[in-house]
């Protein structure tokens, strides 16, 4: 009776041994190198996978990051405070990079942009950008008002108000959600920084706009000839800030006779 | 006839009928939880299979040796269950430690099924039919037979795994019923599938 209980004990002591001997040569002879500072960044990184960085999620972002096939700043979400966090996990200098906020470059609200008829389909800008005519609105340029990019949003930072699509700049983590949302491709990334904006993308000529909104870009130049610093310029019809030469002298905005270029 | 091609013929009747006539999954019942669990995509039910290949005819092999050469002049039979869980469990940490290296993408797809290889009932129930269909009698070649077994065992896991995986792909994009939606229909479906195996049965006599 002992003998059975010792033996039994002794013989599956023995092969537990066996193969613990064999399984912890097997772990080093297997050995996974895993960076430490992978987990780290991961950690540090807001963890909402939204996306925005390109990667498929935070932990696509964090390996890269430890890889060093992204830059430390690259999480546009988390932005300069996060950059700083994994720069100093990563021993490296974030350097300064500017906060972009998404903008949607339409300021035809309801009362000032015309109807082509009365739309009572889905809800949805993807979808009714499809029906014929491209939706109720009568420019074909500007927004539908129908929210995709505020379902798109993780952050609660775009909401659609009189019509159409306002960012929230203060909300806005400019992961590019609402971008790819857009089916008339109306949002893009600014600085926040920055004072003016070209609120129309309509590139048609200037009497064609007029016949559709009261608030379109009729490529008037006003803005081009008194812009003092040579930052704004008409391009397809439509005016275009370059952010980095404008000064925020608000000039252009002053002269639009359209109120297309807004003070933020 | 000579010996060698009869036990040639006696491993190829073996492979047969475990792997398509009394297949494991589909009229043994064993080992359901990956066969449905990683059964989503065609990909992964046949790294699934790979890796329950590996597992069972080494599980085969190794608890065959353990059993003939200890357990059965030690007196100590009665010990089988749990050192050929020890085996099991060892076997499928080497299966992850390997694959964790070299293909990690299928290592993250399997997930926790990888891990469950350990606790799977086709893999241990192999390990005792073995027993008592091989290694308890004298028959000659018995841990031969018996790994061809285990191999064929998971050859026929493999073929329903990777039948289920194609017809639930197809599945997706099916407009089922709502009270079906999800495991219901795979489990009509996995019910269609053993249905259409007993049609193998009476191959082999």
């Amino acid at each position: 009776m002992a003998y059975g209980i010792i033996m039994s004990i002794v013989l599956v002591g023995a092969v537990g041994c066996i193969i613990g001997f064999f399984l912890s040569f097997a772990s080093e002879k297997f050995k996974v190198k895993v960076d430490e500072r992978e987990e780290a960044v991961l950690s540090v990184l807001p963890g909402n996978n939204c996306g925005g960085c390109g990667y498929p999620g935070c932990s696509g972002l964090a390996e890269a990051i430890a890889k060093g096939n992204a830059p430390v700043g690259q999480c546009p979400v988390g932005g300069p405070p996060v950059a700083s966090k994994i720069a100093k996990i990563m021993g490296v200098d974030a350097g300064s990079s500017e906060r972009m906020v998404a903008f949607v470059k339409c300021v035809g609200t309801c009362e000032k942009a015309k109807d082509k008829y009365e739309y009572s389909g889905a809800k949805d800008c993807s979808v009714v950008a499809l029906v014929p005519g491209g939706g109720p609105k009568a420019c074909s340029y500007g927004c539908l008002g129908f929210g995709s990019c505020v379902s798109a949003c993780t952050f609660d930072a775009i909401h659609i108000v009189n019509g159409i699509s306002v960012v929230d700049k203060e909300a806005c983590k400019a992961c590019g959600a609402c971008i790819k949302a857009c089916p008339r491709h109306l949002i893009e990334l600014i600085p926040y920084s920055a004072s003016e904006a070209v609120g129309c993308s309509n590139k048609d000529k200037g009497k064609d706009v007029m016949a559709v909104c009261d608030t379109g870009c009729i490529a008037c130049h006003l803005c081009e000839k008194n812009c003092p610093s040579d930052a704004v310029h008409v391009v397809d019809n439509v005016a275009y800030i370059d952010q980095s030469k404008c000064t925020g002298c608000g000039t252009c905005a002053e002269k639009c006779p359209k109120k297309v270029i807004i003070r933020r | 006839m000579s010996g060698e091609m009869n036990i040639f013929a006696e491993l190829m009747l073996i492979l047969v009928s475990t792997s398509v006539v009394s297949n494991v999954v589909l009229s043994q019942f064993l080992g359901l939880c990956p066969f449905f669990g990683v059964s989503k995509k065609v990909e992964t039910a046949l790294g699934m299979g790979v890796a329950i290949i590996f597992v069972i005819t080494l599980a085969s092999i190794v608890t065959g040796v353990i059993y003939k050469f200890v357990l059965i002049p030690t007196g100590f039979t009665y010990l089988q269950t749990i050192i050929f869980i020890l085996v099991i469990a060892a076997l499928v940490q080497f299966v992850e430690m390997v694959l964790k290296k070299h293909i990690p993408s299928l290592y993250r797809s399997l997930g926790v099924y990888l891990p469950l290889i350990t606790t799977n009932c086709a893999v241990l129930g192999v390990a005792l039919t073995n027993v008592t269909n091989y290694y308890d009698t004298d028959a000659p070649f018995s841990i031969l037979k018996g790994t061809f077994y285990g191999f064929g065992t998971a050859v026929g896991f493999m073929i329903a795994i990777v039948i289920l995986a194609s017809i639930r792909e197809k599945m997706e994009k099916n407009d089922v019923p709502r009270a079906f939606k999800g495991t219901g229909i795979v489990v009509v479906t996995a019910g269609l599938m053993a249905i259409a195996f007993c049609g193998f049965s009476g191959v082999i006599k």
